[in-house]
């Protein structure tokens, strides 16, 4: 087996940039739960993908274009009052049918579309690690403040908008940082690796942490140990990275039958 | 006369189309107002224009400037049923809402550590009853307080609500009408 890629100085950027996905995208997961949307990741990376499909069919950069499309969704919610999955199951039905129809108009398009299922994580270079290095810039800036915000909208609804805060924008600033990152995350390992890492590590956290501070760091190291484990086996086997990913995300969802706080 | 900290003047409120009023009523600084009413007669909407739930088709509703409130809305925790999960201590959920664990009743002090979702349905009702209590607001909105107390809660809610401070205020919705006319000063009736 090839053991010695994994010291590959190629594969170094790659590692980061994954690395940096699998931190961020579980403690959104966490809060995407808490506001019953975990959907949303799905949805949102379906647009990003179809965005990014058909930004290449104009010769728009893929990445530009996911983080468009994948806005304009967030958008679209803000414009609907209903909360709920409905929304994000339209998106996703309607993200999959343009990026697979798209994909078909162009070489470049159908590679791209190709890279969103397998997740080809080993093919990314440095304008997207330092991407993903200035999302988690902003993200660890703006999540400890909007946390106390997105918790309390959560379990006291009403609370904050009867003493005048902005509730609605920042729920809309809050859609903003997933839709960016599911965008961006799908475009470096795949659509469904992102949504396992958003969905799986916080369902586990969910059922096993005995509060909150917990719960962070437990979904955080599963996305990690999920990671580590799919980059080695994925290099090593010469597998999609992507599929490796998920599959190894879905065995860890066993983890919730372990015994339970009270 | 005591300060007023609210007023409803020829309030008219509802979703689509009004449901409840006109009607027009205020809330002084060391008052305690009971809604009351039957099922369905608009208690809550009333409320729910305070917390942005509701629109206010016709009159006026004032805010002393820098009015701060602390809102116990009827919901509670509203579980989702397919998982029915919240990941937070009560210790954690106190601090999101500003409340001194020290402020609590003994009876939730013992839970500090315990996650939110493990509670009884009283012993959440009480929690949530607290947070909007012991919140540093001067007005407290409580939606129906008594549902799923237990006797003891709501003896513990009463002696609370008629000891609080001068400064403060509240506005009550229940359906207990014993308990209003224990804990109220005035009682606003809505047809």
């Amino acid at each position: 087996m090839p053991w010695d890629l994994l010291f590959d100085p190629l594969f170094r950027l790659p590692f980061f940039t994954g690395l940096v996905f699998a931190v961020v995208l579980p403690v959104l997961g966490l809060y995407l739960r808490m506001r019953e949307e975990w959907l949303a990741a799905l949805g949102f990376a379906h647009l990003g993908g179809a965005g990014g499909v058909v930004g290449s069919l104009m010769g728009l950069p893929p990445v530009l274009a996911a983080l468009g499309v994948a806005g304009g969704g967030v958008a679209a919610r803000g414009l609907v009052r209903r909360t709920g999955n409905d929304l994000y199951a339209v998106m996703i039905l309607g993200g999959w049918a343009a990026m697979i129809l798209g994909s078909q108009f162009g070489h470049h398009a159908r590679t791209l579309a190709q890279t969103l299922v397998d997740g080809q994580l080993y093919f990314t270079g440095i304008e997207q690690l330092v991407t993903a290095l200035v999302f988690a810039v902003v993200f660890a800036t703006v999540m400890p403040w909007l946390s106390p915000h997105l918790l309390r909208a959560r379990l006291f609804p009403g609370q904050d908008r009867a003493n005048g805060r902005p509730v609605a924008m920042l729920g809309f600033g809050f859609n903003i940082l997933v839709a960016a990152a599911v965008a961006l995350a799908s475009m470096a390992m795949g659509v469904m690796a992102s949504f396992a890492l958003i969905f799986i590590a916080p369902w586990v956290a969910f059922a096993l942490a005995p509060g909150w501070r917990v719960a962070l760091l437990l979904t955080m190291l599963i996305g990690i140990a999920a990671y580590l484990v799919a980059f080695v086996m994925a290099l090593v086997g010469d597998l999609p990275f992507g599929p490796t990913l998920v599959a190894i995300v879905v065995v860890l969802a066993i983890l919730r039958l372990l015994p339970r706080w009270r | 006369m005591a300060e007023r900290l609210l007023t409803f003047d020829g309030l008219q409120a509802g979703y689509e189309g009004p449901v409840v009023g006109p009607l027009g009523f205020s809330v002084g600084a060391g008052e305690v107002v009971g809604l009351a009413g039957p099922n369905g007669c608009g208690k809550s909407t009333i409320m729910r224009v305070l917390t942005g739930g509701a629109r206010v088709f016709a009159g006026t509703v004032t805010r002393r400037e820098g009015l701060r409130v602390a809102y116990q809305a009827q919901s509670g925790l509203n579980l989702d049923p397919s998982s029915g999960e919240i990941p937070l201590r009560v210790r954690e959920v106190v601090r999101l809402m500003d409340v001194a664990p020290a402020d609590l009743p003994a009876r939730l002090k013992a839970l500090l550590d315990v996650r939110v979702d493990r509670l009884s349905g009283g012993e959440q009702q009480l929690l949530f009853v607290w947070c909007a209590i012991g919140h540093p607001a001067e007005l407290l909105l409580l939606d129906e307080p008594t549902n799923n107390l237990d006797p003891d809660g709501e003896a513990l809610l009463t002696e609370t609500l008629r000891a609080l401070a001068p400064g403060r205020a509240a506005l009550v919705i229940s359906h207990e009408r014993d308990f209003l006319e224990q804990v109220a000063d005035r009682m606003v009736e809505i047809a």
